[in-house]
């Protein structure tokens, strides 16, 4: 059984005991254990199941790599699922809940797939569930889709906040081991701003584990000088539980620190995501245990090694009652002496080398343990644990030696660095065959945007794996100049590779063999994949699954692809590796979220007389960013009367719209007259001063993009109204083109839509208000339609535009925003005794669809050309040039025949459905139905008392009177006739008085 | 070629699945072919297996720098619908939609489609308004598609909030048999029916020009040596304007690099696919329970095929407000991928200015749902030498006449 020490644990602390529970068993740790050291000490090995076969899982890791341990954290609002026990901190109240079994963790019935393991290989799937067809989505992908997944679902909206933050560095230290504490000292000694952050809460690393001196001290006290050096320097920041997730271009690094996973509830953000730009990067990232492929390699209990010498040195847990370690290299000794010196007993060393000299093995022979040497296991014993191991020789074919029992099997095949970091923005590994291993290659590193290298590795990450090589390499990473800090160690001999053990291990202990645990990959799949000819390393990868578990095959990867290549007949660099991707390892949704949510998802615009409209019962429409009042409901209205009613009123007296949400950019320079002539379809340069024209613009395909109204406001400035949606874009748009093709022109841009309030004062009696407050002649004479004063209207500086959307005589008044809401009361009480009320957006729409004015956005989709509108008029038949021009010279465009804008008048007074279309006879060559017209508008008109639509016809303004069917929902069809789109005043006389 | 069918697995376990053939064949090169296609992703495979099967033309090589299904068609995130607005999209998709339906058996290799309807949300008017236009067109399309209203929303995604607070659902376009399938095995089991037709995939091999003789084409020169044909097809989306330019015109295609990213494996917990083009998002989950979201293109061009981050935040961002319950899973890796991308969002199937050279391209950010129906129609394209109806809409010509197919109108993401 796993358990608890009496004595030891260099990260505990005995006198804070904290209890939590793990499917719903209460237990106790202590402060400093993450959950996996409490579990062991607790003696719950078995943790989860695995995802295909649902086999028992126990811990493997002590870190990030953990593939197994996953655990369901927490509840309620704050409940995740998939945290992994290695990298979780116990704390006071932890709840844990196993994943991915049914009924319960010890008994579950997914555990048939194991035995029914042999017609489940690799890719079964693939070749099954063809027949019977309807089988496929009735029977089989509902039951595949129940069985898969690990993790319950978070049922409740996150209790949590997340947080984001920014930061700058000329050097960023990801990992705080021996080797990035070496690299940030060096760097910040020499004057440079440093980051250095840690994943775990812990600096140090595996050095006060592995027990080798550094500068003459323990690992331990030369660790805690160096964080303390460091911690003086105000050049440096250092950041525990922050792990660097990924490299992107241009020294862009994101760093994730988990702020209160530990102390949940606690009133900080639960993680804070950090980017950080750095001048360069280094990945101090250290390396990852392999493990060895034998058959039960996946039994619970059998461990990494240098997992297993964590658990004893670190938090005082050893992971079993008798111990066999196996190994093909010296490092793994290291777990032996740390298990004997803690008391426990070690059955032997298996060792897959013929024979085995170094230092490391004669201590563990001075001991009194067994090295067997050329062996290897040929089966592990046991079930939901380990009980023993076979032993064969390593050369054969699995002929069983002898038996030992054990309960903990401590395996090692090597290191492998951890390059993701390097990998991620483009750098490149080579293979180092003495160490088995891919590792940076130097020489082809990422780079920055001159091309000069971006990161770095230091330590472990670039594959020195002994103390005093890591401090070397790192001190000369950061660019140290002259000693690095010494270190005294054993010397290690070299490793064996050994891909499989047995070497000659036949198919029915290879597919014993697991690679990806969590997946349920096994060698025997693999060579499978090989087989059926998914020869490149990604194909066997996307086949098998192998790697693509939540650990994205940090234990898997190379092992995999050295069977791979195995297989194959070539050597593993021909194989290559699969590509590294980010994150490091998964962060939280919700930190990359950060603070955007709910109500601030995104900014909400509100105009000053905001308020006042919810006050008056304002309907609200989005419309973008903004919320505009659709119409104001008084008690016992429908929101259909609600517009009815201000439509009539608008027709009949006056309306008040707030229209300030309506685009105003000033464009001022001395060739703004050429810059708006090149932009509008129409001539904006020889506008008078004070003069109002509207204006089409469209893009470099000849779509029209947007209208508005423009006003010369001086010699040199101009000042262009756009829709509400526009503002943003057609400001971008105007910049655009400044910048990258007219950089020289003498133009300036600004966008002044949040500056001025804009109230339109609509009807019969607008001039009759106005004149009540009074200030400015507004005559017909002093100001007639379409142009511009500016004076002062009831005591505030206004702006007014004498324009119309609506065919009433109209006034646009802008006064500066924080005047808005003032203006807009001074307009209401001023307006009272001639009837004015306020109206919305879609009294607005009617307005302007009675009189047949189109809309960006309903008569245009980004497939309309003015031409189509009926807005010829507007387009300058004079000017050399202006965008869209070429492209509306396109034959298709140029086409006689082309759907074009009219009136639609149902034969029954009804409204016509948005969007339908109008059919034409028979099909075309596709089989569809043939169609010739489209609803653009359509509304129920007040004034007319019926139905009135837009919309554009083949050929529609040549067929007045003809009649188009329409087939809307459930089969019925209205019929409409084509009308003249101007439904109300058609010449225009209301808007001139 | 072994047929796949679960006797046949059960006879294989038998004796540990030793008898297994290859899934395709690797060959070298030959001299000459009487038709080559460039790239081995969906579309190029899928144009060589109707080349055999509709066409009788079984001299053909498929001819990929990389492995095969490697390019966009190994890292989309597997979305079919058919749900578009403009009748020439509307007939190529369904086409492929309803290819997909019996793809598998076709094939004789389970592809996995899996049409478990697919939402696209209204959250504004503008939206609403958009949709039910597109419904009214798919009813006369013949593609089945309906409005639904968020109370029916809320029924098929649970897990959905659809009360804003910033965008509240305001109803959805739903295609009942839209959804997803499984990318490589669209792109496996179009390689092994071709390898099984006796054609040549040849992988790791890379055109690097591309010879012609007045006007005609005559081969291509790659790194394993030099390859006559009669005719060529240029299959390889982000990589169309190089293909291009060693075949001496030029494409109107901007690559660019397209964002996407899984969550770690859940329980299964949302059976549709949900598209959210206001806040910009979309999410499905797969087989395996991870949750598969996309967002945009990133506003600049590049051949690097990595993830950047800016749209991962904003995707994510949006998917969250949606979702509210992803906030706590993990975002397990993130990629990118290099669409081809025309003005008009819609693609590519035509001749050039080369006798004997075709194009396919330009489906950007939407080409997986396209395969089939594109393998079908650039087939045709490509053995009478002039297009058929589904293709005839999507010539090169377009742009110079100004004859646009455009699907943004309708849809903010087009995927
Ligand atoms: C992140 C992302 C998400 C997406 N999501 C969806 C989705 O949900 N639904 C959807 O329908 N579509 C989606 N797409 C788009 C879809 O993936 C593509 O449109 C489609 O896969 C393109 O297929 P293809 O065969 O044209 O191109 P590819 O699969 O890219 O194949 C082109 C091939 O050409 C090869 N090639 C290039 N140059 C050469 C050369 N010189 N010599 C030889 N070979 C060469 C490449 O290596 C590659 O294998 C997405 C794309 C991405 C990147």
């Amino acid at each position: 059984m796993s358990a608890r020490l009496s004595r030891g644990g260099r990260l505990i602390d005995r006198r804070a005991p904290v209890t939590f529970r793990f499917d719903g068993k209460p237990m106790t740790g202590f402060a400093g254990d993450t959950l996996a050291a409490s579990l062991l000490a607790n003696d719950q090995m078995l943790v989860g199941r695995s995802f295909k076969y649902h086999r028992p899982r126990g811990i493997v890791a002590s870190g990030a790599e953990e593939p197994n341990a996953l655990v369901g954290l927490g509840q309620g609002p704050r409940f995740e699922p998939n945290q992994r026990v290695t990298t979780t901190e116990t704390f006071e109240g932890l709840t844990a809940i196993s994943q991915n079994h049914w009924p319960s963790l010890d008994y579950d019935i997914g555990a048939v797939n194991g035995y029914l393991s042999r017609f489940l290989p690799a890719g079964f799937y693939y070749k099954m569930f063809l027949w019977p067809r309807p089988f496929w989505k009735h029977v089989y992908e509902p039951f595949i889709r129940q069985s898969a997944g690990l993790g319950k679902v978070p049922q409740e909206a996150d209790a949590d906040r997340y947080e984001q933050a920014y930061a700058f560095a000329d050097l960023v230290v990801a990992g705080g081991g021996i080797a990035g504490l070496t690299a940030a000292l060096t760097a910040a000694r020499a004057g440079k701003r440093v980051i250095l952050l840690e994943q775990t809460a812990h600096w140090g690393g595996r050095a006060p584990v592995d027990g080798d001196e550094i500068d003459g001290m323990a690992a331990d006290l030369w660790v805690k000088n160096a964080v303390q050096a460091l911690e003086g320097m105000a050049n440096v920041t250092m950041r525990l539980r922050t792990m660097v997730s990924g490299l992107y271009d241009h020294g862009y690094a994101l760093a994730y620190e988990r702020v209160a996973d530990h102390t949940p509830g606690d009133g900080r953000p639960r993680h804070r995501l950090w980017r950080i730009r750095a001048g360069k990067v280094i990945a101090a990232t250290g390396a990852i245990e392999r493990p060895l492929s034998f058959a039960g390699n996946d039994i619970p209990g059998v461990m990494l090694a240098a997992a297993v010498r964590d658990f004893v040195v670190n938090w005082a847990v050893s992971p079993g009652d008798r111990s066999v370690v196996v190994t093909n290299n010296d490092d793994a000794y290291r777990t032996a002496l740390a298990l004997a010196d803690a008391g426990l007993v070690v059955a032997a060393v298996i060792d897959a080398r013929p024979s085995v000299t170094g230092d490391l093995p004669a201590q563990v022979r001075a001991r009194g343990i067994r090295v067997l040497e050329g062996r290897g296991i040929a089966k592990v014993k046991g079930a939901k644990r380990v009980t023993g191991v076979a032993i064969c020789a390593q050369q054969g074919e699995g002929a069983v030696l002898e038996e030992i029992a054990c309960d903990v099997v401590a395996m090692s095949g090597g290191w492998s660095p951890v390059v993701h970091l390097w990998s991620h923005c483009g750098g490149k590994l080579i293979w180092d065959a003495d160490a088995s291993m891919f590792r940076p290659d130097a020489a082809r590193p990422p780079t920055g945007d001159a091309g000069q290298p971006m990161a770095a590795t230091a330590g472990a990450a670039s594959g020195a794996l002994q103390t005093a090589a890591v401090l070397a390499d790192a001190h000369a990473a950061a660019g140290g100049e002259g000693l690095a800090p010494q270190a005294t160690g054993p010397a290690e001999a070299p490793m064996l590779p050994v891909w499989i053990m047995p070497q000659g291990a036949g198919i029915a202990l290879k597919s014993k063999m697991w690679l990806d645990y969590q997946n349920d990959v096994k060698v025997s799949d693999v060579q499978l994949a090989a087989r059926e000819g998914y020869e490149s390393v990604e194909h066997t990868k996307r086949y098998t699954t192998l790697g693509m578990a939540t650990d994205q095959g940090k234990l898997s990867n190379i092992n995999g692809l050295a069977v791979l290549s195995h297989a194959l007949h070539q050597e593993i660099p021909a194989t290559g590796t699969t590509t590294f991707r980010p994150p490091y390892t998964p962060i939280s949704l919700g930190s990359i979220g950060g603070e955007a949510r709910g109500e601030i998802f995104q900014p909400l615009r509100q105009t000053p007389m905001h308020d006042w409209h919810s006050a008056q019962g304002a309907y609200w429409e989005p419309v973008g960013q903004w919320r505009r009042p659709y119409c104001y409901k008084r008690s016992g209205e429908t929101a259909h009367e609600a517009v009815n009613r201000e439509v009539i009123n608008t027709r009949s007296n006056i309306g008040l719209l707030d229209a300030s949400t309506l685009g105003k950019i000033l464009v001022k320079g001395a060739d703004a007259g050429r810059f708006l002539d090149m932009l509008y379809t129409g001539v904006m340069s020889t506008l008078p001063v004070g003069k109002c024209r509207y204006g089409l613009m469209c893009n470099d395909n000849g779509f029209l993009i947007d209208d508005g109204v423009v006003v010369r406001m001086s010699e040199d400035s101009w000042l262009c109204h756009t829709t509400t949606g526009g503002a943003d874009r057609i400001h971008a748009h105007m910049e655009d083109w400044l910048q990258c093709e007219w950089w020289d022109w003498k133009v300036h841009t600004a966008n002044l839509t949040e500056q001025y309030a804009q109230v339109a004062i609509v009807g019969p009696k607008a001039r009759m208000l106005l004149e009540k407050l009074g200030g400015m002649d507004v005559s017909r004479e002093a100001l007639p339609f379409m142009t511009y004063a500016e004076g002062t209207l009831g005591g505030f500086r206004a702006r007014v535009f004498r324009i119309s959307f609506s065919g009433e005589l109209s006034y646009e008044v802008a006064v500066p925003a924080s005047e808005g809401l003032a203006f807009w009361e001074a307009c209401v009480a001023a307006g009272a005794e001639f009837g004015a009320m306020p109206y919305g957006t879609e009294a607005l729409h009617v307005l302007r669809a009675e009189k047949g004015f189109i809309m960006i956005g309903d008569e245009t989709d980004g497939t309309v050309i003015p031409q189509d509108l009926g807005l010829g008029w507007a387009i300058s038949k004079k000017k050399a040039d202006y965008l869209g021009k070429r492209a509306q010279e396109r034959s298709h465009m140029a086409d006689p025949n082309r759907w074009k804008l009219v009136g639609l008048e149902t034969l029954d007074g009804s409204v016509l459905p948005d969007g339908a279309l109008a059919v034409a006879e028979g099909v075309n060559a596709n089989g569809q139905q043939r169609t010739q017209g489209r609803v653009t508008s359509t509304y129920h008109s007040p004034v007319l008392k019926k139905g009135i639509a837009m919309g554009l016809v083949l050929n529609g303004p040549g067929r007045m009177g003809e009649v188009l069917d329409f087939p809307v929902d459930d089969g019925k069809v209205v019929q409409a006739r084509i009308v003249d789109q101007v439904f109300y005043d058609k010449d225009g006389e209301k808007q001139n008085v | 070629m072994t047929r796949y069918s679960v006797f046949a697995v059960a006879r294989e376990a038998l004796r540990w699945h030793s008898g297994w053939e290859r899934a395709w064949k690797s060959p070298a090169p030959k001299k000459k072919y009487d038709v080559v296609i460039v790239g081995a992703g969906g579309h190029g495979l899928a144009t060589a297996y109707y080349l055999g099967k509709n066409h009788g033309i079984r001299n053909v090589a498929v001819i990929e720098k990389g492995w095969l299904g490697g390019g966009n068609t190994g890292r989309n995130t597997t979305i079919i619908r058919s749900n578009y607005l403009q009748d020439p999209s509307a007939a190529i998709y369904e086409k492929a939609r309803s290819l997909y339906e019996n793809l598998s058996q076709d094939l004789n290799y389970n592809v996995m489609f899996s049409p478990r309807g697919l939402l696209m949300l209204a959250q504004t008017h503008h939206e609403v308004r958009g949709y039910r236009r597109t419904v009214y067109a798919n009813n006369l399309q013949g593609v089945t598609t309906e409005w639904i209203e968020p109370a029916k929303v809320k029924e098929l995604v649970p897990i959905m909030n659809i009360e804003g607070p910033r965008y509240p659902v305001l109803g959805a376009l739903y295609q009942a048999r839209g959804g997803t399938a499984r990318h490589d095995a669209v792109a496996w089991g179009y390689a092994r029916a071709c390898s099984a037709m006796g054609m040549d995939i040849i992988q790791q091999c890379e055109v690097t020009g591309v010879r012609t003789l007045n006007g005609q084409v005559q081969g291509i020169d790659t790194t394993r040596g030099a390859i006559d044909c009669a005719k060529l097809a240029i299959v390889v989306a982000g990589h169309s304007s190089v293909l291009a330019e060693m075949s001496g015109f030029r494409l109107p295609i901007e690559s660019m690099a397209l964002q996407a990213l899984v969550s770690e494996p859940i329980k299964p917990c949302m059976d549709v696919v949900v598209m959210a083009n206001t806040v910009h998002g979309y999410m499905s989950q797969s087989d395996k329970g991870e949750m598969v979201i996309g967002g945009g293109t990133d506003g600049f061009n590049n051949y690097t095929q990595r993830g950047s981050w800016q749209h991962v935040e904003e995707t994510t961002r949006a998917l969250i407000e949606t979702f509210p319950m992803l906030s706590r899973l993990k975002m397990l890796r993130q990629w990118g991928g290099i669409v081809d991308m025309t003005g008009d969002r819609s693609p590519i199937l035509s001749k050039t200015s080369v006798g004997g050279i075709f194009v396919n391209c330009g489906w950007g950010t939407g080409g997986f749902k396209a395969i089939p129906g594109s393998g079908w129609a650039m087939a045709e394209l490509v053995a009478k030498g002039e297009p058929g109806p589904l293709a005839a809409e999507f010539g090169l010509d377009r742009f110079k006449e100004g004859r646009f197919i455009d699907e943004s109108v309708a849809a903010g993401v087009a995927h």
